[in-house]
Parts: C-alpha cells; sequence; structure tokens
C-alpha cells in the first residue's frame, strides 16, 4: 500500500512511537559532524599562518607535482602533495577557507541587508512598491548569476570584490521574497494596528515591530545560504573569474589540476572534497537550524 | 487572458531594456569604454577609428539611443579578438550547445521524473532515501570536480571515453552525463516534493474511495497536479543550464557558446561578451514570459489576481 496520509498524521506517530535507536544516533551525527566540521573550517580561517606549514603561494619549481605523504613516493614535508607549481596543496587549502568564509559572509551579509531591507518595504507599504520590487525580485532571481559575473569581471575586473559584488547584486532576491512573505502575515497582526493606533510612523513600524519578528526566518535563510556561496565562489575561481592567482581559493585550485588529470590526480581531487565537505556540512546546519527554530519553512 | 500575457510582454521587454543599459553603464563604469573595446595591439589610428566609430565622441545620451539601434538590429558588432561579426559567432556556437543542452534537459528531466515520482509514492523506503541522498549530495557536490574526475576515471585511467572534443556518440556521453547532473538534484526534489503536496490533497483520497487504481491515481490525478508548482522554478533551471553549459563546454572544449563567452571574458573581449549576455537574457526572460503563459492558463487565479 503506499503511503498517503496526511503529514500531521506521520509526524503524531513519529513522536507516539519515539524514533528507533539507530534514527536516533544518525539524527544526532548529522548535527554534530556537520558542526564540528564548520567550527573546524572558522578556527582554520583564522589561524591559516600558524597552521599552514608552508607559504601558500611559494613556488618551488624543483618540487613540482609531488605525490602526497601516503602514495608511494610522497614526503612528510607535503603532506597533500604540490601542485604544477610546487606549491604545497594543504597549506592552499588552509588559506582557501579564509577566502571561501570571508567572500560567503560578506555577501551574506550584504544580501540579507538589502533584501531584508526590500522585502519589509515591499510586504508592509504594499501597492505599486510592492508590485514593482516584487517584480524585480523576480527578474533577479531568474537571472543567471554566473554570466552577472562575466560582465563583472570583463568590465571591472576580476578580484576579491569583483566575486563579492557579482554574487551579492542578484543574492538578495530570496530574502526580499521570503521576509515580503513574513511582513504580509505580520502587517495585519493585533500589535501592528495597536501601534498605528498610537500613531507610529511607516519607518517606526518596519524598523521597530515588523523587523524582530522576521529575525528567526532571517538567521535561517542565512545560514542555509552559507554552503551556496561557497559554492558559487568555488565556482567562479574554477573558471578564472573569481579570486585572480595567486590566492589559494579552492575552485581555483581544482582548475589548476585540470591539465595534470593524467599525472597528478591529487592537485584537483583534495581542494574539491573539502568544498563538498564544507558545502554538505552547512547545508545539513541550516536543515537542522530551520527544524529547530521554524520547521514551517520546510519549503526552502 | 490577453491583458495578462500583454502586461507580462511590456514587462518582460522593460527587463530586457534594463539589462542593455546595464551593459551600457557597465562598460562606461570602468572608465574610458575605448580601453575595453579596443585590442592590445590596436594603433592610435585604430582607437580613433573604432572611437568614431562607436560614437563615444558624441554625448551620451545619443551614444545610447545608437547602442539600443543597433541591438534591436541584432548587430552586435565585432569580435576584438577574432575580426569576426559576434553575430556569426554565435550563429555557430548555439546549435553546438543546444546538441548537448538538449539531450541533457531531456534524460535528466525523465530520470527526475521517475525517481521523483517512485520516491513519493514509497515515502521512507530505500529508493526514497537515496533519491534523497543523492539530491542532498548533488547540491553539495561542485559539477565542475565531478566532471573532472569523471574524466580522470572513465578517459584517463580506463580509457574507454574520450576526454573532450566533439566527434561521435562517444564524445557525448560524459559531457552531456555533467551537464545531467547539474539538473538533475533540483528537478528531482521539485518533482518529489510535489507529488507528495499532491498525494496529501482531498482529492486524491476522492479518487482511492472511488476505488480508482494506484496507476491512474499517480500519473492521472496526482502527476500531473504536482507538475505545475515546479513551473514556477523554470528560471532556476534555466540557470542551472546556463551555468552546466558554460563549465561543462569548457572542461570538455565543446566549441558551443558557454565556451565562447567564457573564452571572449579572459580576453576582455567586450562585444562578444556583451551579446552573450543579452542572448542568455533573452533566452531566460523568455523561458520565464512563457512558463507565466502557461502557468496562468492551467491556473485561473493568477490570471485574475495579477491583472
Amino acid at each position: 500500500m503506499l503511503s498517503t496520509m496526511p503529514n500531521i498524521d506521520t509526524k503524531l506517530k513519529l513522536k507516539i512511537s519515539g524514533l528507533t535507536r539507530s534514527a536516533r544516533i544518525m539524527r544526532a551525527m548529522t548535527f554534530y559532524i556537520p558542526v564540528i566540521i564548520l567550527v573546524l573550517l572558522v578556527l582554520t580561517a583564522i589561524f591559516a599562518p600558524w597552521l599552514a606549514p608552508h607559504d601558500p603561494i611559494k613556488v618551488s619549481l624543483l618540487e613540482r607535482r609531488l605525490p602526497p605523504a601516503f602514495v608511494e613516493g610522497g614526503s612528510m614535508k607535503y603532506l597533500l602533495g604540490t601542485d604544477s607549481l610546487g606549491r604545497d596543496i594543504l597549506s592552499r587549502a588552509i588559506y582557501g577557507a579564509r577566502i571561501s568564509l570571508s567572500v560567503s559572509l560578506l555577501v551574506i551579509a550584504a544580501t540579507a541587508f538589502v533584501g531584508t531591507a526590500l522585502g519589509i518595504a515591499a510586504g508592509y507599504l504594499g501597492g505599486r512598491t510592492e508590485a514593482f520590487l516584487m517584480r524585480f525580485t523576480d527578474i533577479s532571481m531568474a537571472f543567471p548569476g554566473l554570466v552577472l559575473a562575466m560582465l563583472l569581471s570583463v568590465s571591472i575586473g576580476p578580484g576579491f570584490f569583483t566575486v563579492v559584488l557579482a554574487l551579492s547584486i542578484l543574492g538578495w532576491a530570496p530574502y526580499a521574497r521570503l521576509i515580503r512573505g513574513e511582513t504580509l502575515r505580520l502587517r495585519n497582526s493585533d500589535f501592528v494596528a495597536q501601534a498605528r493606533i498610537n500613531g507610529a510612523s511607516a519607518w517606526r513600524i518596519m524598523l521597530i515591530h515588523i523587523f524582530p519578528n522576521v529575525i528567526n526566518p532571517l538567521i535561517i535563510v542565512m545560514t542555509m545560504a552559507v554552503g551556496f556561496m561557497i559554492l558559487a565562489e568555488a565556482a567562479l575561481s574554477y573558471l578564472g573569474i573569481g579570486i585572480p592567482p595567486p590566492d589559494p581559493s579552492w575552485g581555483s585550485m581544482v582548475a589548476d589540476g585540470r591539465g595534470d588529470i593524467d599525472r597528478a590526480w591529487w592537485i584537483s581531487t583534495f581542494p574539491g572534497i573539502l568544498i563538498a565537505l564544507v558545502v554538505l556540512s552547512g547545508n545539513f546546519f541550516g536543515d537542522w537550524l530551520r527544524d529547530k527554530m521554524d520547521p514551517r519553512l520546510r519549503q526552502l | 487572458m490577453t491583458r495578462f500575457i500583454l502586461i507580462r510582454l511590456v514587462q518582460t521587454v522593460i527587463a530586457l531594456i534594463g539589462i542593455a543599459v546595464l551593459i551600457f553603464v557597465l562598460v562606461r563604469a570602468s572608465g574610458n569604454p575605448i580601453d575595453l573595446l579596443r585590442s592590445a595591439t590596436s594603433t592610435p589610428e585604430e582607437i580613433e577609428n573604432l572611437q568614431r566609430q562607436l560614437g563615444l565622441d558624441k554625448s551620451n545620451w545619443e551614444q545610447f539611443r545608437i547602442f539600443m539601434f543597433g541591438l534591436v538590429q541584432g548587430d552586435f558588432g565585432e569580435s576584438l579578438l577574432k575580426r569576426r561579426p559576434v553575430s556569426t559567432m554565435l550563429g555557430e556556437a548555439i546549435p553546438n550547445s543546444l546538441k548537448l543542452t538538449v539531450p541533457a534537459f531531456v534524460i535528466s528531466m525523465l530520470v527526475a521524473t521517475a525517481l521523483g515520482v517512485f520516491a513519493a509514492t514509497r515515502r521512507d523506503s530505500f529508493l526514497d532515501n537515496g533519491v534523497k541522498f543523492v539530491a542532498i549530495l548533488g547540491q553539495a557536490v561542485p559539477g565542475f570536480w565531478l566532471a573532472i574526475m569523471a574524466m580522470m576515471l572513465f578517459s584517463v585511467i580506463w580509457g574507454i571515453l574520450p576526454t573532450a572534443g566533439m566527434g561521435g556518440p562517444a564524445h557525448y556521453v560524459l559531457p552531456v552525463g555533467t551537464m545531467a547532473f547539474f539538473l538533475l538534484p533540483g528537478m528531482m526534489r521539485l518533482v518529489r516534493s510535489g507529488m507528495l503536496d499532491v498525494l496529501d490533497s482531498e482529492y486524491i483520497k476522492l479518487a482511492r474511495i472511488k476505488g480508482l487504481s494506484e496507476r491512474i491515481i499517480v500519473w492521472k490525478h496526482a502527476f500531473r497536479n504536482a507538475m505545475i508548482a515546479p513551473l514556477t522554478t523554470a528560471g532556476m533551471i534555466m540557470a542551472g543550464l546556463v551555468m552546466g553549459a558554460v563549465i561543462t563546454e569548457n572542461i570538455f572544449n565543446w566549441p558551443g557558446m558557454g565556451r565562447l563567452v567564457l573564452e571572449a571574458t579572459y580576453a576582455r573581449d567586450f562585444p562578444v561578451v556583451q551579446a552573450c549576455t543579452l542572448m542568455i537574457g533573452v533566452m531566460v526572460l523568455g523561458m520565464n514570459l512563457l512558463v507565466d503563459i502557461a502557468y496562468a492558463y492551467v491556473d485561473p487565479q493568477i490570471r485574475y489576481q495579477k491583472s
């Protein structure tokens, strides 16, 4: 038989019967492992100069394409081997954490700010403002960010802030859409009506009465964006329109090894695994946070 | 309905103009546009010619008018690198891109539908968990990395597939597979969650009470309705296609639009980048327009509410 029971019944049943032991362990694992990985990532980014065994951009032409320590021919000097210019992959990966994290955090801060402001304005003011802002949001969501990134890279040149800008220009749209929805829900509530009766201005209501009530969903979406932004930065850097060389970005490290896959598999492999691990952790943590704080947002 | 289509059409045109304005401003944002538009080897004479040809000695408004007229007539200028009209280059590249994107789209659509529906009807089964796992992993593993790994495995280590380039059927396996990977996880998730929502609804219960067979309930009653919601995310799918095309074509050396635009980006060949941006903008916005119309057609609420 097919299970077509309404969702709510299933949830109730789970609650009553409790989870099995292995399911509970699994659930704990999907929380603790991602959190540990994310904490390690932050610490790595902060303490990169102390952790990295070598200079990440120092070229050593005599030690090109050395295999990692655990492979035959590898040495303990370079634990994960060296790339085609003889740079230490481990050190580059450690410094790469800085780039991944700083780009994604900057982008998330900028987009969350703009998206929230526009979302609250659209939801609360309504009318033409809302129609215009939401149409603008729709277009921004549909426009391929990669194209914009290329356009920016050509016109203002590649670099750290070009990446941040490229990801931010379109990235605010999902926030605006979500926050507008939340604002619509709050707009007709009694406390907003009360504030309006008391003569509060639109500014005051939006800032003091509505904003604090959209913080929860905002934090959830910001957390869920971490993985996405790290992946986006890696993709741009991989394509050569992100962080310019010689600065180590995980994405460009994968690209560095592209021409060497027949003789040095480790150059591309390790940074890719790192990206996947970190993004996976970010997504799991975001899901966990959402389930804890606001299960309503399941659809995201 | 006509009114609705008309309003959407006007909005789409406005958005396109917006993109054109953005490009116009961006060329000039970085200082003198001639630095972007000339090639490194141009002589002062050529620069002056180009300047006159582009009308850069005229006022901003006049320049904008000329720029827009050129676009409307399909005149994107000449590639600085190849010295050929951009429209000819696009005409060669677009069919190659379609040879890659169309099969990838069809394959991932079919696979996503089959797996998504089966996962939803057998909720929490082994298959469902597998689908969820692939979807989660697919959203975290970088596609460009996976493509390189696949190339290493199939072409370098096992030597059963060609590494890159266009050619016989074997040349299609890896690129199409990579492209499909960009689309599959998202599509699968959409089909699954759409099906789950619909299977919960009252009319499915009614269909069951009527004693209809499972096959008819799932494929005729549930599936058709479940596919309406994912329609709105066609924009996301288009973005996936663009991203996938750029990355896949560059990894596998496929002479399509994705490679054209990225190579032009490296060479700072602005006319090509600008034409590709506009083309992609037209495709994405056109797609959204079609989806909006289709959506309004199947769901009258939208037609009335928004127009």
